[in-house]
């Protein structure tokens, strides 16, 4: 008996925490906002999200395969985010094959280049996204018509083609101002029965996910909260509304799904905190003074950037240093 | 009310109490008891006693041979056998005396009746300096697992002061009860030794601090304390490591002892509920520590307990006791299952060290095999002490030991937060162990 005993260093116990655990956590706290754009978009969101998922795990694969020779790793799950998230960030009606050189993008480049998953410095679905916005910015802009733009009352004068739909940001952005905000249709706004890329038009169900997610502590508040906040804030401050700014656009799904990616987002809370906030700021500014109707992309890709130096100079305070 | 705890970090294992309530058994004498001239920290004790030479239960066996080290006493009456190097639990070898016990039977009661309690106005009559010496002789160290010699820590070093004496019950191990049952059973004789100790340190105030699950516990000492502004009984939320001496500290009075720095810094004398009981012993009955309380524990073991187990009784006997090995065991550990050793050979002597003997079945007991980090933060946010754990390991995988110094690493208290909640099943404690190993071997600048 005793040469079969084993030994081991503490701790003997683990809490059952397991990568493929808190990945399937958020596939599951992704659940609402798939269905919410499957019954905005009908099949075309399907399809879309169909193609990114299996495009992305088949990249995986191979490259596990073939490249590095390691063992299968598509059970945890990480490769399926990539692509339900890089879905999420698409339009409905865009062409499928575009669709798999976002998914090779986001893993072969995203991810896989670095090393695989934990190694890598930029979300890789946000790097797939950005890849095909740059490549494809007419199609990667074009939203499916028939579903409503988030406005009460559509003007043909409002500059929305009548074939090609317009996101709300968008129409507005265009408009200059024209169009008041008494013509938003909030309710439309809050369930997601509007356009925009597939998985940030239904505002509730994100919420939902984000909920789910405290819950089962896959993640904290700090990222979603700051972000939020800061958004809201700069809005009010450089004269927009925060309202349309927070729930409009692409913003919470950032905020919920894309900035709190453990890989590419701080280590400490004082860290998830600046990061979050400077994002929130980085969006605003886009928004108001770039050329894209959109900035969350962009601006969770530069704090992605600067995560490691911000893991430099963020530590948590040390117990002893913190005297009464 | 809001339960008091320490500020930062901190899991919840399931507490997995199994012999929570249960009372103290003594187990019987064995015919040979194998004493470890190592029973504290620091010096081994130097051994006084010659083979053949016949011992008194409770007389002195290895006197301690420097400021840090603690006498070893025999529990038994017998003669001593050999003087040999034995195997410890985790297979070290150690010097040890061991000691053939007479009259089986009745070594129990002789043991007893050698005794001549101290009146109450005899220990009234005690100077701090005569306590802490008793119980120096006594061989009393700290019960908690650390097993610093008492007498050391009531010296308290020229300059500094003592405000308040901290009596630790919280117990935060899973598993592990013997604290409990020992505060339910003897609340009184634990004030007691913990007035002792108030007077060896000159304090006049003490907290008992018992984790909100032992609510018995606390309502022993409520009674008893009804009315005594000097000693007060502190429920605490159950975290782990709330037993931690400076998450103690702080949860009970709010300072932070600083780094590197020792509880007095704070303020604070911090000792054991078992170690009150022992100095207890050792000055109201003149008893040196031979014997505590084992927590005999695991899921599928037969008979669980409290035993009350003499100071060198062979390990695999006392699991006898509890109903043997189960069919499936995977790995015996001393003491809790968060900070314990794993043990590789039953056939040791227990220690004054060993709170617990805990027996994990096979699906327990093996680790689930290391995926890369995925950089989730949990590390960081669980540690008690404020450190980035996935840092330092990274750091010790690399040999940048120099570095690793800037990240405190010295402050680690290796309460194994970290490992036990990666995702990623990273062992990262043992890593930050090589590495404080690898720093104490650096010369000194
Ligand atoms: S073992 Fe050390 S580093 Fe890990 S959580 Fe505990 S104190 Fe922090
Ligand atoms: S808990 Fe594990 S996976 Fe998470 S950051 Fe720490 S080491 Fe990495």
């Amino acid at each position: 008996m005793e040469n079969k005993l084993t030994v081991s260093l503490s701790p003997h116990l683990h809490s059952h925490n397991s990568i493929s655990r808190s990945m399937w956590n958020v596939i599951i706290a992704l659940i609402p906002a798939l269905a919410v754009a499957i019954w905005t978009f009908g099949v075309d969101a399907l399809w879309v999200i169909a193609v990114s998922v299996c495009a992305c795990m088949l990249t995986e694969w191979l490259i596990e395969r073939f490249m590095f020779h390691r063992p299968c790793t598509l059970m945890n799950g990480s490769a399926i985010i990539t692509g339900l998230l890089l879905a999420f960030n698409l339009p409905s009606i865009l062409p499928w094959w575009m669709v798999v050189v976002g998914a090779v993008v986001a893993i072969g480049i995203g991810k896989m280049s670095f090393g695989g998953l934990g190694c890598n410095i930029w979300n890789p679905a946000l790097v797939g996204r950005v890849f095909l916005l740059i490549s494809f910015p007419a199609a990667m802009t074009t939203w499916p018509a028939g579903v409503s733009s988030g406005l009460v009352h559509m003007s043909g004068a409002s500059g929305a083609d009548a074939t090609t739909g317009a996101t709300l940001l968008a129409t507005l952005n265009e408009s200059n101002g024209e169009i008041g905000m008494s013509s938003v249709d909030f309710m439309d706004m809050a369930i997601g029965h509007m356009n925009g890329s597939l998985g940030e038009v239904g505002s509730i169900a994100i919420l939902i996910g984000l909920v789910y997610m405290l819950i089962t502590k896959v993640i904290t508040w700090h990222i979603p909260v700051s972000m939020i906040g800061s958004a809201a804030l700069f809005s009010w401050a450089f004269g927009g509304n925060p309202l349309l700014d927070v729930f409009a656009g692409g913003l919470l799904l950032g905020a919920v799904f894309m900035a709190t990616d453990y890989v590419t987002s701080p280590m400490t809370k004082a860290g998830q905190l600046i990061y979050g906030f400077m994002i929130g700021f980085i969006t605003i500014v886009i928004r108001r003074y770039g050329s894209y109707p959109e900035g969350v992309s962009f601006a969770i890709l530069l704090m992605n950037s600067f995560t490691p130096i911000i893991n430099r100079y963020c530590h948590p305070t040390l117990f002893g240093r913190r005297r009464k | 009310m809001k339960l008091k705890t320490f500020r930062k970090g901190g899991i919840h294992p399931a507490p997995s109490k199994l012999t929570s309530g249960m009372p103290i058994v003594e187990i019987g004498v064995s015919s040979e008891i194998r004493l470890e001239l190592a029973e504290s920290i620091g010096v081994p004790a130097r051994c006084i006693v010659k083979p053949g030479q016949s011992v008194s239960a409770g007389e002195m066996i290895a006197e301690a041979a420097a400021f840090v080290s603690a006498p070893v006493h025999s529990p038994v009456a017998g003669t001593v056998k050999r003087i040999e190097k034995l195997r410890d639990p985790q297979g070290f070898w150690r010097e040890a005396v061991v000691i053939a016990t007479e009259h089986i039977e009745t070594a129990v009661d002789e043991a007893e009746e050698a005794l001549s309690p101290r009146t109450q106005d005899e220990v009234d009559a005690l100077t701090p300096k005569e306590i802490i010496d008793i119980v120096g002789n006594a061989g009393v160290v700290g019960l908690g697992g650390a097993t610093f010699p008492t007498r050391v820590k009531l010296s308290i070093p020229e300059g500094k002061k003592a405000e308040v004496v901290i009596l630790n019950g919280a117990e935060c191990e899973p598993f592990l009860t013997c604290d409990e049952v020992l505060m339910c059973g003897y609340p009184d004789r634990i004030v007691a030794g913990c007035r002792l100790i108030m007077k060896a340190v000159g304090v006049d105030r003490a907290i008992i601090g018992i984790e909100a699950n032992k609510p018995q516990a606390i309502a022993a000492f409520r009674r008893l304390l009804k009315g005594c502004d000097d000693i007060s009984v502190q429920p605490l939320k159950m975290k782990y490591p709330q037993g931690g001496e400076k998450q103690l500290i702080y949860a009970l009075t709010g300072k932070e002892v600083p780094e590197g720095g020792l509880p007095v810094d704070a303020g604070a004398v911090v000792d054991n509920v078992a170690t009150a009981y022992a100095v207890y012993d050792a000055i109201y009955n003149r008893k040196p520590l031979t014997q505590r309380v084992v927590t005999v524990t695991g899921p599928h073991l037969k008979k669980p307990g409290n035993y009350l187990v003499k100071i060198g009784t062979t390990i695999s006997s006392i699991i006898e006791a509890a109903g043997g090995l189960p069919e499936d065991t995977g790995k015996v550990i001393a003491g809790g299952p968060m900070m314990g050793k794993a043990m590789s050979r039953l056939d040791a002597p227990t220690t004054k060290a060993i709170s617990g003997i805990l027996v994990l079945p096979e699906s327990m007991s093996k680790r689930r095999s290391e995926e890369p980090c995925i950089r989730c933060a949990k590390c960081v946010s669980v540690c008690p002490m404020g450190l980035e754990p996935y840092q330092m390991m990274n750091l010790s995988i690399a040999k940048r030991f120099e570095d690793i110094t800037k990240l405190h690493v010295m402050s680690c208290l290796e309460c194994g937060s970290c490992s036990y909640v990666c995702p990623s099943h990273r062992p990262l404690l043992d890593y930050i162990r090589y590495a404080k190993q690898e720093i104490r071997k650096m010369p000194k600048k």
